[in-house]
């Protein structure tokens, strides 16, 4: 599944590592969030943990076997954020100390086997959990997570080989040879995730991230029989750190490369090109879409030079990718114990939450109510 | 799918290259590679002086060549894909040896086969002339995040313990007779991999505390000097730099 170098062509290439880029960048922040100061340790051991998960084989159908992801496991176990960091250290040692995955690779499958499996088993996860409860419904919910997270994963692999890839191969033999395999993959990786969930969800379930709503507040019993709920500690807040130069140092390099350096690559279609083409020629046959493949030297694009859709496709990829970022963080309800900033948040009305969502970042920290699916920030 | 990762990739050296500082070592790495995948795949002479640069940097290690080949086994699921593609792919057809051939799927083979190859022999290199630790600090020196570097370092530091505990459940399952054989026997392994997370997420916790009586404030202090001379970027941009006058000097000739 790790894709070398050479897979896909330079603009699929560096625009999946500006994603990828991206998603870390986001998930850094939300990491301290879900970790605080722990963030270094505990993401570096569940990384070793991911990293030895992968090694572990299972049998698929007769004569194949395949291995974990670790994406959806990860995510419900210790939160979204820390998984896509865990994901892509993995991915990042795997490439640098083991020569497994293209270096010029690395965005592509941080952006595949990263954000696209967490993104997907998160998001299918808390579904399912929001309108049912219980620790049966977490375990079900761990099953459909896994089992989705994997065809997503193939299904965004397809998208960019048919985007850029530089093979002949019909689109349709790729989905299907990818499809076929990885749901049977998924069931076992989802299997695996819900046993996994399960056992530890019997022995720590406080460890389980995504079963975090289902612990019973502490109830001390007094000598008398007085019994009063113990106040939970606050969450540490954690100080946000500017990311916007780098964010923004990024997506200008990112645009250079998109419109200067993709005409370098002029032996294969450029994939932003190839989008283009197939949108300004909808009404031409498909098979000759396809079979256009190998062509080279269209220059242009229904009249717009190509280092003006390059950035404009590294653009719209780069707000789309944000706004899923942004809608998945959203949606996350937050950790046990926000309710003192929620009621602070009240206090003061709508002003402070409109300056914390300004300061990127800020804004989910106010809407966390104890994993009771609270979206009081999302009012701003 | 990928193979296991048992073994380490670094091997110890006192070379040029050894001691060229890592940040220096990375840059040039991503440099060359990038330089290979912007190669037009027609250009056969750019792929073969590429190959020379390597096979000279390999002797400039004094790296054995069956060490970088036998770590190359990581490419094999790749190159079998690659080898599927002439038979599958669309296109014009040729027969080579009774067989039908399509004339894309074969330059797109090369393609692929020549830049992987190129690419997975170009991180072996790295990694067997660069230690793991210090690898991370040239990177961060390239600007990577440091928490990120930080949890890379944990990650390296406690892999193979955390290794170690699955391979004694392992050895613990097969001695009482388990065999994986089919899709029944994944709860047993699941709920190996279930005791594995409750460990490691255990032992982050320990090492957490750990760091803490030890003064952690968020960052890990650096006592290596990573500082490089401009003499030994010079020396390391002579692999990509190279490697871009093949590129040029092969376009002066198309």
């Amino acid at each position: 599944m790790h894709v070398p170098d050479g897979f896909f062509n330079a603009a699929v290439s560096v625009s999946a590592a500006a994603v990828a880029a991206a998603g870390v960048a986001v998930c850094l922040r939300g990491a301290r969030r879900e970790l605080d100061d722990r963030t270094a340790p505990m993401a570096g051991l569940v990384a070793a943990f991911v990293f030895a998960v992968q090694m572990l084989n299972f049998p698929v159908a007769a004569g194949t076997s395949g291995h974990l992801l670790g994406g959806a496991l990860a995510a419900i176990l210790v939160g979204p954020y820390t998984a896509v960091l865990c994901m892509a250290v993995v991915l990042l040692v795997q490439g640098f100390f083991f020569a497994d995955g293209g270096l010029t690779a690395l965005g592509v499958n941080i952006t595949l086997m990263g954000l696209v499996t967490v993104l997907a088993g998160w998001g299918v996860f808390r579904l399912i959990t929001r309108s049912l409860r219980g620790r049966t419904a977490i375990t079900a919910a761990s099953f459909a997570a896994a089992l989705v997270s994997v065809p997503a994963s193939a299904l965004a692999f397809t998208l960019l080989f048919w985007i850029g890839g530089t093979a002949p191969v019909e689109i349709g033999t790729v989905a299907a040879a990818m499809g076929g395999v990885h749901v049977l993959i998924g069931i076992g990786e989802g299997l695996i995730t819900a046993v996994t969930v399960g056992t530890v969800l019997a022995t720590r379930p406080d460890l389980v991230y995504g079963a975090r709503g289902l612990a019973a507040p502490l109830v001390l019993r007094g000598p008398g029989g007085e019994s009063t709920v113990a106040p939970q500690a606050p969450a540490p807040a954690a100080t946000p750190r500017p990311a916007r130069p780098f964010l923004l140092a990024g997506a200008g390099v990112t645009l250079l490369l998109a419109g200067g350096v993709s005409h370098l690559a002029s032996g294969d279609p450029d994939g932003l090109e190839r989008v283009a083409e197939d949108e300004g020629f909808l009404g031409q046959a498909t098979d000759h879409a396809l079979g256009s493949w190998a062509l080279a030297d269209y220059g242009e694009v229904g009249g717009v030079p190509l280092w003006v859709v390059g950035p404009v496709g590294v653009g719209i990829t780069l707000l789309v990718a944000g706004a899923v970022a942004y809608a998945a963080r959203r949606r996350k309800g937050g950790a046990p114990g926000g309710t003192r900033e929620t009621a602070e948040a009240a206090k003061t009305g709508g002003s402070v939450e409109a300056a914390e969502t300004s300061k990127v970042g800020g804004a989910a920290k106010v809407g966390g109510t104890g994993g009771t699916g609270g979206t009081g920030g999302t009012a701003a | 799918m990928s193979a296991g990762h048992g073994h380490r990739l670094h091997r110890p050296g006192d070379t040029l290259v050894h001691r060229l500082p890592p940040q220096c070592k990375l840059a040039a790495v991503i440099a060359f590679a990038l330089t290979v995948v912007a190669t037009p795949r027609e250009w056969f002479a750019a792929f073969g002086a590429y190959a020379l640069l390597l096979a000279g940097v390999a002797l400039a290690a004094r790296i054995p060549p069956g060490f970088v080949l036998r770590r190359m086994a990581v490419e094999i699921p790749f190159v079998l894909f690659a080898v599927a593609i002439p038979f599958i792919g669309t296109g014009e057809r040729v027969a080579v040896a009774g067989l039908s051939l399509s004339v894309p799927g074969l330059w797109a083979a090369w393609n692929i086969l020549a830049k992987a190859t190129l690419g997975v022999a170009a991180s072996i290199l790295l990694a067997a002339t660069t230690e793991p630790r210090l690898m991370l600090l040239g990177a961060q020196r390239l600007r990577l995040p440091p928490l990120l570097v930080q949890i890379a370092m944990f990650m390296l530091r406690y892999m193979d313990v955390v290794a170690g505990e699955m391979r004694r459940m392992r050895v613990a399952r097969e001695s009482r007779g388990f065999a994986a054989r089919d899709v029944r026997h994944l709860p047993v392994v699941a709920r190996s991999a279930g005791a594995l997370f409750i460990r490691s997420y255990e032992r982050g916790e320990r090492v957490h505390l750990a760091m803490l009586s030890r003064g952690y404030t968020g960052s890990m202090p650096v006592v290596v000097d990573l500082a490089a001379s401009a003499r030994q970027w010079l020396v390391a941009a002579m692999l990509p730099g190279a490697a871009l006058v093949a590129l040029l000097g092969n376009w002066g000739m198309a």
